[in-house]
């Protein structure tokens, strides 16, 4: 059962439609109906897929490895990923509310049942996933079932193919001619002028060129693979960081993800909008539209890299050596090991200090100044003379909570609000005052001192994100090699020319796998200065 | 230079304009049916190629006038990609000789950078995000895999055209139909645009959007559709038959409606006057075409347009959102849309080789396939949100 004999002589393996050698049809089906073209796909060879289907393993392998299956996934693919730009995906919606709220607000109906089908996060979804996964399963199975079989069909086909397969090619022609040697001579001659290589055996030979494009397809697929494996690479430890940096100007932080290794200080943020009279002629029009000054020109944070040197222990201050200076920009990242940060948000004049008079309310003498830095206050301010300010309580970012409670929202000064102890000499235990932005509260409404406010001082912040992605490299190989295999399949083709002489007769016969138009304008330069008639294209004669 | 970059591409226009005619001349031309002899179909090509030359001089006089690669909006992108359609279309020219390409191809080319000129067309300076090399890199190489792609469009209308049997009505000459309805909806929204553009016509609404703030939108087509608590703010203009929910853009609802219309009255008219199918009155013209060719040509464009349109809008793109937006991916829908282009033609070739689409089969998958680039180009550019949407 495992060989199948043709009549030539030759031993195919078993499930070969074509004799690897000859060319003679196995297979019942081809037999005895001479009106049929040859089914050329895999040059007749025997695909696992289409001969065995008894284990479970055959029909997963038989699964995998249909075409028509492969197809399907594409297609289902396809239409998962349009239903995922129907309305826009979690990550890209507003982080200020939450996703259940934002789909039903923004969509009604349609969007809280996005929402619920878990639409808004499709393409991380286990089933989309599967998807993908199947899709790579497919690849692999497909092209295992495929090129193996291939290989060998043409490593071993025979140079004397039998008159049965040439007429069943879709290019034939058949030549009365008086002298066979003469004309054979010269389509040899136009044959090498075209690059052929020419294998001969008893009068019959065998043009073939471009063979290596048959392998595009599979190394194509190969460089999918890889980067398919590249893309779960991601999953590992170590492989991937992405994280946020906020830094203040002037501050200097541990950048993320870098294990303490390095640090960023942040120096100035500059933005710079597209303005009027100091642009081109040409882009006026343009910015009259849109409006003067609306157009952002440049994000940029100017920092300096630092690298932490020999172990500190926690709490103790790193000692630093300086790196490099770098100017982040949007479409440069600063960049160092496997590390880049990106340039990515800004935030402009954030509260960061706040100066307050200690003053009389009836005289409106001052006592002294308070500078309060507001992401780290201080306990006490002594002002000297017995006159002090304490900080009982600060609420950097300030509401009233549901029970009509003061509380913040967050640590970030957005709207800082102080309980002020302000001790003096003749208030030894201190009066209380809650201070918010215009306004004072005092619980007793008799103080006789009070903070008064006298200015603030703001910065800039800037986001940075910083990534390092040790998949990138695999990404790359798996895009060059799909980007390879594909030209190497789509830009040649395969082209085979047999040809049969036998009393004063001509066989020829032409197979390639795209491009039928160019093969018969070269056959046309093949055939010339010979009597061979060109060859009939038997499948367009069907038509 | 501006000024000079604008009127090679009205002259790119009208050479194109011209070629059409020639195109269709030479199918009539009953003289010489060997391509090789017929002077309609050289002054076709000769139109076409001079039409080019002078787009491309539009292209880099616009370059030079910009500073930056002009393809960084709507109006730029289009008109390139029309302009790399008509390039794509010369080279397979010299390769088939088909004649009737040209007469199907140069026309959706003129509506494509008549399209364009209907957004803002002026040289604008460039956002922090667009600022680098792979502007072009990246830009011009989607757009040009974008238009061989597009070759197999036209090849398959070609196909469709000689094929639909227009005896009876069916499912297929309904969608074959669909598709010169859409090419006359598009240039109706051209004329539409353009005359009410030439009357200058504006129309001021106040309207609630749907965070509740009050708002300004100004119209320039006559408003048939008011927006969400509309009040009009300008004298003697139209106030609006029915009143859009806050989460519809009216203005955009609006243009598609008076597009609809026209393209519907223009329909009408055309069918009127030529008592027929326009696709069945195309028949002729096609009728001495060999289908192998065209399905060939078909085949070829989508063979040499895949791997262009890989590398410029997905490698490139990759590599230049991994550069500007710190990841090479991040679901945006111009990148998924890009992906969903990359696998409908992936599943074409696969039906292609290995299930033996070919022909008819083949021919509507192109047409969808063109289809889905347009949608990408149109619909997610002015109707999604996304990073993409620069117009």
């Amino acid at each position: 059962m495992n060989h199948v004999k043709c009549e030539c002589g030759h031993v195919n393996p078993f499930g070969t439609v074509l004799c690897e050698n000859c060319g003679r049809a196995l297979a019942a089906e081809g037999e005895g109906n001479s009106e049929k073209l040859h089914d050329m796909r895999y040059d007749g060879s025997a695909r696992r897929s289409q001969t065995y289907n008894k284990t479970i393993v055959d029909k997963v392998w038989n699964f995998f490895s249909s075409v028509k299956v492969g197809v399907w996934l594409i297609v289902i693919t396809l239409i998962a990923s349009a239903i995922g730009t129907i309305f826009p995906q979690e990550l890209y919606i507003p982080s200020n509310v939450t996703p259940e709220q934002f789909y039903k607000d923004e969509y009604g109906i349609l969007g809280q049942l996005y929402y619920q089908l878990g639409f808004h996060r499709l393409y991380g979804s286990w089933w989309y996933m599967t998807l993908i996964a199947s899709i790579g399963i497919s690849l692999v199975i497909c092209s295992l079932d495929r090129v193996i079989p291939l290989y060998r069909a043409l490593k071993n086909q025979g140079v004397s193919r039998h008159e049965s397969f040439l007429k069943r090619q879709r290019l034939f022609s058949e030549s009365y001619v008086d002298n066979i040697e003469k004309n054979v001579e010269q389509v040899k001659k136009n044959l090498t002028a075209r690059r052929y290589r020419i294998r001969e055996e008893n009068g019959n030979i065998l043009a073939e060129k471009n063979r290596f494009s048959r392998w595009g397809p599979y190394v194509n697929h190969i460089g999918l693979i890889i980067f398919l494996i590249g893309a779960m690479l991601r999953f590992f430890p170590g492989m991937y960081v992405d994280e946020v940096l906020w830094l203040r100007e002037g501050e200097t932080k541990e950048i993320p993800g870098t294990n303490g290794e390095y640090y960023l200080k942040h120096h100035q943020f500059i933005l710079e909008t597209y303005q009027k009279e100091k642009e081109k002629d040409v882009f006026q029009e343009a910015i009259d539209r849109v409006g003067d000054g609306s157009v952002a020109k440049n994000f940029q944070s100017n920092v300096t890299l630092y690298k932490k040197q020999g172990d500190s222990l926690p709490g103790e201050e790193p000692k630093l050596k300086e790196v490099k200076d770098f100017s982040i920009r949007v479409n440069e990242p600063l960049k160092f090991d496997s590390y880049a940060v990106y340039q990515v948000n800004y935030k402009l004049n954030e509260l960061n200090k706040m100066t307050f008079d200690l003053i009389d309310k009836k005289s409106g003498k001052s006592f002294g100044k308070v500078v309060i830095d507001l992401l780290n206050p201080e306990k006490k301010y002594d002002l000297g003379n017995g006159y002090a300010v304490e900080i009982a309580s600060y609420l950097p970012d300030f509401y009233f909570d549901d029970e009509g409670n003061p509380a913040t929202r967050s640590r970030v000064p957005n709207n800082p609000a102080f309980v002020f102890k302000m001790i003096a000499p003749d208030r030894p235990k201190g009066e209380t005052s809650f201070v918010a932005i215009q306004q004072t509260i005092e619980p007793n409404e008799n103080n006789k001192y009070k903070m008064k406010f006298s200015g603030i001082e703001t910065k800039n912040l800037t986001g940075l994100v910083v990534r390092k992605d040790l998949t990138l490299w695999v990404l790359g190989v798996g895009g060059a090699i799909f980007m390879i295999g594909l030209i190497q399949g789509l830009y040649w083709q395969h082209r085979r020319i047999w040809l049969k002489a036998d009393n004063g007769k001509i066989m020829l016969a032409g197979h390639t796998n795209k491009n039928w138009f160019g093969l018969k304008n070269e056959l046309d330069i093949i055939l010339r200065d010979t009597e061979i008639q060109k060859p009939v294209d038997q499948k367009q004669l069907k038509e | 230079m501006a000024e000079l970059s604008s009127t090679l591409l009205y002259i790119a226009f009208i050479l194109y304009l011209i070629g059409t005619f020639f195109f269709g001349g030479s199918i009539r031309d009953k003289r010489g049916k060997d391509e090789k002899t017929n002077r309609w179909a050289r002054l076709g090509i000769a139109a076409a190629i001079l039409g080019f030359l002078s787009q491309l001089g539009y292209f880099v006089t616009r370059w030079i006038a910009a500073g930056h690669a002009p393809v960084s909006n709507l109006f730029e992108f289009t008109t390139f990609f029309g302009m790399m359609l008509v390039g794509a279309f010369i080279i397979i020219y010299f390769i088939y000789k088909l004649s009737a390409l040209g007469l199907f191809t140069l026309p959706v080319a003129l509506l494509l950078i008549a399209y364009a000129s209907m957004f803002p067309t002026e040289i604008s300076p460039l956002i922090p995000a667009l600022q680098s090399d792979w502007l072009k890199i990246h830009v011009t190489t989607a757009a040009a895999g974008q238009a061989i792609l597009a070759i197999s469009f036209v090849a398959g209308v070609l196909y469709l055209t000689k094929v639909v049997d227009q005896s009876k009505a069916t499912k297929k000459t309904f969608w074959l139909e669909f598709v010169m309805f859409v090419l006359v909806t598009t240039l109706a929204f051209v004329i539409v645009t353009t005359v009410f553009r030439a009357m200058d016509y504006e129309s001021v609404f106040k309207w609630i959007d749907k965070n509740g703030q009050e708002a300004e939108m100004e119209f320039h087509l006559p408003a048939l559709v008011a927006p969400h608590e509309g009040e009009l703010l300008t004298k003697d203009r139209l106030a609006g038959f029915v009143e859009l929910p806050a989460i519809l853009s009216a203005r955009k609802v609006n243009t598609v409606l008076w597009s609809t219309f026209v393209g519907l009255i223009l329909y009408g008219v055309i069918r009127l006057i030529l008592r027929k199918r326009i696709s069945a009155a195309l028949q002729p013209l096609v009728k001495n075409l060999n289908l192998d060719v065209v399905d060939e040509i078909g085949y070829r464009s989508v063979a040499i347009g895949f791997p262009v349109f890989t590398l410029g809008a997905l490698i490139f793109a990759m590599i230049w959102a991994q550069i500007a937006w710190t990841r090479f991916w991040g679901w945006d829908p111009k990148e998924v849309w890009a992906l969903i282009t990359w696998l409908f033609y992936a599943a074409y070739l696969h039906l292609r080789l290995s299930r033996g689409w070919h022909g008819e089969k083949s021919a509507w998958l192109a047409v969808i396939g063109f289809a889905i680039i347009m949608f990408n180009l149109i619909f997610v550019n002015l109707v999604i949100a996304g990073l993409h949407s620069y117009a």
